[in-house]
């Protein structure tokens, strides 16, 4: 049983607009069985967090082609992307390059 | 702290191999990570090993995180060598072109957007420096109020506004925030190319402009939407039949208002915070729509087909990652400005279907972009050069490619489009000089279907077939699916009605010129 995790999620460059414009979660992510790494969050951000187009930000089981994921400031894709295990404090940063003029 | 895109930076290594600036960067930077690299701490565990195709010379390297060591003497330089990395880039972008001369007036088109938001934050940064590197010219900005196109409400559209001028004031710039509404008002030298003489061009269009008297720091005179304008720009919107279309038209109106207001400023260079991505992205786009032959001048880094306004983009070497990246670094602040496209399914445009196909390659093949960047580098114009406003398109102001052969696309297009309205039962034939009308257009009717088929085709206002004749190939397509021309701006109307009596008055000249010379020989 893993324990609660507490992360920092932030949405910028226009990801916003599908949580109802709020940039900044704080949020804690319950006590599971197994421990929560990137795949799980995406998925809880899907059922919890996501107002609207689930589409725009996710795509099979990982975020949409486009979007810039930076865990602690580092680009996830040398974190392991989905296999990321989130720490406690983690802070998680999604910002969509799509459409930058 | 911050971590790069290998891919990316190994890119920008074999660009700019021979930048010292650059590798001494990329050199410290790796320094940086071998010295920490031997540590027990857990928290500086290696986040990333640089692939052996690295080309700096530096052996396989690795960044850490300190995030949460708390200590951040790393974080700091790597966050100074990312700015510097940025900067040189951006310098060095405008510096090797010398397009800019020293205390040019220079507009700043600012969308709020990541990509030109990093862009005003580059200018301002590149002013504040000592002497030696400061950057020399006089900037404006310019942005341009959309949301009647977008059928924000008036509210939303004043939220906007004032998120931006609060960035606007704080640069210290003069700044000027228009509606597209004006875009109905222009006049007719908005559509055509001035020729660049420095000491005529900016007194004919202060007359025009209002108010042009630039104070440092501040909005100027703010012209006010009025409904009926907002009214009559989403008729001129509507009657875009296709996403497509709208974009199209909308970015086409935009350029037209941009270079307006930069000739009736006195500015002669205008910068446009296009992104690598972002001219990938419009470089497909463009050959989708049959912009081929205008590549050159849609995706480059000076576009000077206005004549007189030279349109910049020295953003054209950042990717939209990197100016992510950037933006969330250094915390500069940006717009969420809705668009035509925002919200909307990936098939919905060309446009669109173009952003998510790179956006889905790059994923997967990291050079993507900067390879499709480098091919638009070596593209060239063919006919760059300024020739007289009958050979340019009234739309795009780029040279008419619609003087192509029997076998183009265009004429290819004609003829299916003649076959297509051509009763069923009745023969065939296939003229080789047909009307420019298109007919197939769903708003037009249904054509084919209907008994009377060929019908459609006469049906298409004249205004619209006059109109055909003075576009290229794609501004005709854009065209093609709109209901009607009537809601087209003035400024294009006339001009038009212009262009075609001269053409007309071209012809009965060279008529008489003819029979002239029949007689005298
Ligand atoms: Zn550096
Ligand atoms: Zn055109």
């Amino acid at each position: 049983m893993a324990a609660p995790v507490s992360v920092h999620l932030e949405f910028g460059g226009g990801a916003e607009l599908l949580f109802d414009g709020v940039k900044e979660h704080h949020v804690t992510l319950p006590s599971q069985p197994e421990p929560w790494g990137m795949r799980q969050l995406l998925v809880w951000i899907q059922r919890n967090l996501l107002k609207e187009r689930p589409e725009l930000f996710v795509q099979g089981d990982s975020v949409r082609p486009g979007i810039l994921v930076l865990i602690n400031d580092a680009d996830w894709e040398l974190m392991g992307e989905l296999d990321y295990q989130l720490q406690d404090q983690d802070n998680v940063v999604f910002i969509s390059t799509l459409h930058g003029g | 702290m911050f971590l790069f895109f290998i891919s990316e930076l190994k890119d920008a290594v074999r660009v700019r191999h021979s930048c010292p600036l650059f590798v001494k960067c990329l050199q410290k930077m790796c320094q940086m990570q071998r010295g920490a690299g031997s540590s027990s701490d857990p928290c500086r565990r290696p986040l990333l090993q640089v692939r052996p195709t690295w080309e700096v010379g530096a052996p396989p390297c690795s960044f850490f995180n300190e995030s949460r060591t708390g200590s951040g003497s790393c974080c700091l330089s790597v966050r100074s060598c990312f700015r510097e990395y940025f900067t040189h880039k951006f310098r060095a972008m405008l510096g090797k072109t010398r397009l800019i001369f020293p205390g040019e007036k220079v507009l700043l088109a600012v969308s709020g957007g990541p990509s030109s938001s990093a862009m005003l934050s580059q200018v301002q940064q590149g002013l504040g420096q000592s002497a030696q590197k400061k950057l020399r010219f006089l900037p404006g900005l310019v942005h341009i109020d959309e949301g009647g196109a977008l059928g924000l409400s008036l509210g939303e559209r004043q939220r906007l506004v004032s998120e931006l001028k609060a960035i606007f004031q704080t640069s210290g710039f003069p700044f000027h925030v228009i509606p597209l509404e004006q875009v109905l008002d222009l006049p007719t030298s908005a559509v055509n190319t001035t020729p660049p003489s420095s000491d005529r061009a900016p007194d004919c269009y202060k007359a025009a402009g209002d108010g042009g008297e630039l104070q440092q720091g501040g909005a100027l005179a703010e012209p006010s939407v009025h409904e009926a304008q907002t009214r009559s720009l989403q008729q001129l919107l509507g009657s875009a039949t296709t996403l497509t279309a709208k974009e199209e038209l909308l970015r086409t109106l935009r350029q037209h208002l941009l270079v307006h207001e930069a000739r009736t400023r006195g500015y002669s260079k205008l910068l446009l915070g296009e992104s690598c991505t972002r001219l990938a992205v419009r470089l497909l786009t463009c050959v989708s729509l049959g912009r081929g032959a205008h590549l050159a001048q849609d995706t480059g880094f000076s576009d000077c087909r206005f004549g007189d306004v030279t349109f910049v983009r020295p953003m054209r070497e950042f990717s939209a990652k990197e100016i992510a990246v950037y933006n969330h670094m250094f915390r500069v602040p940006t717009v969420v400005i809705p668009s035509l496209e925002t919200k909307t399914l990936e098939k919905a445009s060309i446009q669109r279907l173009s952003e998510s196909f790179v956006s889905r390659l790059q994923q997967d093949f990291p050079s993507t972009v900067s390879t499709i960047y480098r091919t638009s580098e070596k593209l060239q114009t063919a006919g760059g050069g300024c020739c007289e406003e009958d050979g340019r398109c009234l739309l795009c102001l780029c040279s008419l490619d619609t003087a192509a052969g029997k076998a183009s696309a265009l004429q290819a297009r004609l003829i299916s489009e003649q076959l297509c309205c051509q009763k069923p039962a009745g023969t065939v034939k296939v003229e080789p000089s047909p009307p420019a009308g298109p007919c197939c257009s769903s708003a037009d009717g249904e054509c084919g279907s209907a008994a009377g088929g060929a019908v459609c085709c006469s049906s298409e206002a004249p205004e619209k077939k006059d109109l055909q004749k003075l576009l290229c190939y794609s501004c005709q397509l854009t065209l093609r699916d709109m209901s009607s021309v009537a809601h087209l701006p003035q400024y294009i109307l006339t001009e038009a009605q212009r262009r075609k009596r001269r053409s007309l008055m071209k012809d009965e000249i060279s008529e008489f010129l003819l029979e002239e010379e029949e007689g005298s020989s």
